[in-house]
């Protein structure tokens, strides 16, 4: 009814190929950026954007790298972790070596440290595949968090042994450390966060993504029309870790405020790959949702059953709600094997015929 | 749009959980971690600490005529959720913050000066905090990692017949290789020239905790003399276990006192007799304390452990810290004359804390802990410990309270203090005024 094409004529190819072809989303996305950036920030207090958004927002990022290599090209990793935590050291340590340079100027530069060190363990990828690829990023994996606990000059020697988020500006206005407000922190991840979407959807959209794609499907029939293998997944290690790398650096200077080694563990990069296969492989408005039920949810339903009355003790709530989101998962899943995004889209298109389906 | 409902759903729910915090008295929030890895000790220690400030609420109505607003926020050990938990409490004014996870303390040292609430880490977190004078806001007596290294080395110098006999012996350094086991080896490397004995290190890492063996094959072709161990959760017992195994004789076997838990020793079986750990903190029920705790609290029903778990060591440690929490609460109603205190004030009560054994006794806790002392400067107040050892089915006192060497601890307090201060520039300096100490 009110998400029809009809009567939207495409006069144009650039029209015809537009990301968003409906007016209807178009419309929806300016809605969402507009609750981002205006709605978001005049209604919401500390614990919103601090504990809820911006996390959101990074572990979408994050994911939306590791959709990249997985879901775009179709090569499983199992590093995501490890190179969120290159990031994260790399911009600490430029901060500290360099501490009069812009902040944002390290965070997206130290996604280009990632950069290297994913291109280096993606080497592997043009001769092995599949799982025996994820066994050779898993190495990459325990290799860097080894570094990370065992090579003290990525945190400065601390004896504490974790990095510390110092104070930094952006135009006077404090933007990481302790006296930096949450809406400047949430208005930078938002900035940062939009762009590279915009970014990635038109790297997939376009002749790279459409590279990566035909080596996902069969990299065999890739090569056969042209297609040089070596780089295009190249290029694909080094995007995606570009953006985790870019992810973990928010991560630490605009979200934790300070880090151990520990949090870029294994378990980060399971975390994230569980966000890109719920939310859907090879879809980037799927790594929102993949991060919105595997990070959010959790939180809402602790949040909830306190607001209730229920007489639960916090651990019991704890308990009761990684049953509830392993069972939202599994349901999803059976489902639509697909993740979110299919769903999603499914429900575009029934809207689409609705009230008359054929 | 699916992810705008979830996105407003959460807000409604967020937004409707806050109000029921508005009510009158003191908040405490405690964050523990009853689920995840380390449970087996973290549910012990909540327990102790929620059963404690509910017991005052029984028996004497709050602290000085303020109830007590007792509120837990479980983080599993994850610090992603410790964070999200402060964030969570940080509105409903709370005096204290105790964080109860290296990860998280770390994270939260920053901010405690901005959101003026105190934390208080007890013998965990960043040893460099003790210095009052760079970080006003944090307290973590009774005292750090290198007090407790420190107090080993004048044990075994002690029973091998003074200081001066370590010359010539092995002595092994069992970690876990993450920062919180690593922090003991500055001071052990020093005293380890001082004394001139050779210090081997044994790191376990985190993902290994649970095997072992080979780190202990190389512990039976060394020999050490002598075995530190600065290890938490299911390294412990692990290492227990395996000590059995290559025989080591286990009353040279000292922990640190988080490896000094009854699920530390308890599963490695009759051969675990005779480990040892430090400890700060007297267990079992046989104080006046315990009793009115299990009289008001546990024998209702309002505790979340099983009664027979009541007076094990982690238990009664976190009574211990509920113990502190509320002699500073008290301390800062004298000197604010204030009933129902905030942040700021706590600050200052912790500030000025003095437990002196005949309070210990008014308590009901005589002997339960050393007297301990905090100052403007030192934050810690680096107090005695003692050796706990297990006699096969419980733990008990073993030796005197051991004082720290509080002539090499405080070098390293001050230079890592400074460099902290100086890694973070920026960092803000002390404007808090300091009070008398009551």
């Amino acid at each position: 009814m009110l998400y029809r094409e009809a009567g939207q004529y495409k006069t144009s190819y650039a029209a015809d190929e537009a990301v968003f072809a409906l007016r209807e989303d178009r419309i929806g996305l300016i809605v969402v950026l507009f609750v981002a950036f205006v709605v978001v920030p005049l209604t919401s207090h500390d614990f919103m954007l601090q504990a809820v958004l911006i996390p959101f927002l990074v572990f979408s990022l994050a994911a939306i790298g590791l959709n990249i290599l997985t879901g775009y090209t179709g090569l499983i990793s199992l590093g995501t972790g490890a190179f969120m935590g290159v990031g994260a050291y790399a911009c600490y340590k430029l901060t500290t070596l360099f501490p009069s340079v812009n902040i944002i100027v390290w965070v997206i530069a130290s996604g280009f440290f990632s950069a290297a060190v994913g291109v280096l363990f993606g080497l592997p990828s043009l001769r092995i595949k599949g799982f025996y690829l994820a066994v050779a990023t898993l190495a990459a994996q325990f290799f860097l968090s080894w570094c990370f606990i065992r090579v003290p000059w990525l945190y400065n020697n601390n004896i504490s042994g974790a990095i510390e988020v110092p104070t930094r500006t952006l135009f006077g206005v404090p933007v990481t450390g302790a006296t930096a407000t949450s809406l400047t922190r949430y208005f930078v991840v938002l900035t940062i966060v939009v762009a590279m979407t915009w970014f990635a959807s038109n790297l997939v959209h376009g002749r790279i993504g459409r590279m990566w794609m035909a080596v996902r499907d069969m990299d065999l029939a890739a090569e056969l029309i042209g297609i040089r293998l070596l780089p295009t997944k190249l290029l694909a290690f080094a995007i995606s870790s570009f953006y985790c790398g870019v992810a973990g650096a928010l991560m630490v200077f605009l979200w934790y405020g300070g880090a151990e080694s520990a949090v870029f563990d294994v378990n980060q990069s399971f975390f994230i790959l569980f966000m890109v296969i719920v939310g859907g492989l090879g879809s980037l408005t799927g790594s929102f949702f993949g991060a919105a039920l595997i990070f959010i949810l959790p939180i809402a339903l602790r949040v909830v059953a306190p607001a209730l009355g229920l007489p639960l003790h916090p651990s019991t709530v704890e308990q009761l709600q990684y049953v509830i989101v392993g069972a939202l998962i599994i349901f999803f899943l059976i489902v639509e094997p697909n993740g979110l995004a299919r769903l999603w889209q499914i429900g575009k298109q029934k809207l689409r015929v609705w009230p008359f389906p054929y | 749009m699916r992810l705008k409902h979830l996105l407003l759903g959460t807000a409604l729910a967020v937004a409707a959980a806050m109000p029921a915090s508005a009510q009158e008295g003191i908040y405490i929030p405690l964050l523990t971690y009853r689920t995840g890895a380390f449970a087996v000790s973290g549910a012990p220690i909540g327990s102790g600490m929620a059963d404690y400030l509910n017991m005052l609420n029984e028996r004497d109505g709050g602290i000085g005529g303020a109830k007590l607003i007792v509120e837990e926020c479980e983080t599993g050990y994850d610090t992603k959720k410790g964070v999200e938990c402060y964030e969570q409490v940080k509105s409903k004014n709370p005096v204290v913050i105790n964080p109860y996870s290296t990860g998280i303390t770390l994270q939260i040292i920053p901010k405690a000066g901005v959101d003026k609430i105190p934390i208080l880490s007890m013998a965990y977190g960043l040893s460099a905090s003790a210095d009052g004078n760079n970080f006003p806001w944090i307290f973590n007596p009774p005292a750090t990692y290198w007090d407790g290294a420190s107090m080993f080395v004048k044990y075994i110098g002690e029973k091998e017949g003074g200081l001066d006999k370590l010359k010539g012996k092995k002595v092994g350094l069992v970690y876990l290789d993450a920062p919180f086991g690593k922090e003991p080896i500055p001071l052990l490397e020093s005293l380890a020239k001082d004394y001139g004995f050779e210090l081997k290190l044994y790191p376990v890492t985190a993902s290994e905790a649970q095997n072992q063996s080979s780190l202990w094959l190389n512990v039976r072709r060394d020999r050490p003399d002598w075995i530190y161990m600065q290890g938490f959760g299911a390294m412990n017992p692990t290492a227990v276990k395996e000590a059995i195994k290559i025989n080591y004789p286990m009353d040279h076997f000292v922990g640190v006192w988080w490896a000094g838990g009854d699920d530390d020793a308890r599963p490695a079986g009759p051969g675990a007799k005779g480990y040892l750990a430090l400890s700060f903190n007297q267990t079992g029920t046989n104080f006046p304390v315990i009793q009115d705790i299990l009289k008001y609290v546990v024998d209702k029903g309002k505790s979340q452990l099983p009664k027979d778990k009541v007076g094990e060591t982690f238990y009664n440690r976190g009574v211990l810290n509920s113990i502190i929490i509320a002699e500073a609460i008290r301390n800062a109603q004298k000197i604010t004359g204030k009933k129902v205190i905030n942040g700021e004030d706590l600050r200052r009560g912790l500030e000025t804390l003095t437990i002196t054994a005949a309070r210990l006794k008014e308590l009901g806790a005589e002997g339960f802990a050393a007297p301990m002392a905090v100052s403007c400067q030192d934050h810690n107040g680096h107090n005695a410990a003692f050796m706990a050892q297990w006699d096969g089915t419980k733990w008990v006192k073993a030796s005197d309270w051991i004082a720290p060497l509080k002539d090499k601890v405080n070098p390293l307090i001050d230079s890592a203090s400074k460099e902290y201060v100086g890694a973070n520039a920026g960092w803000p300096k002390r404007t808090e005024p300091c009070d008398k100490s009551s």
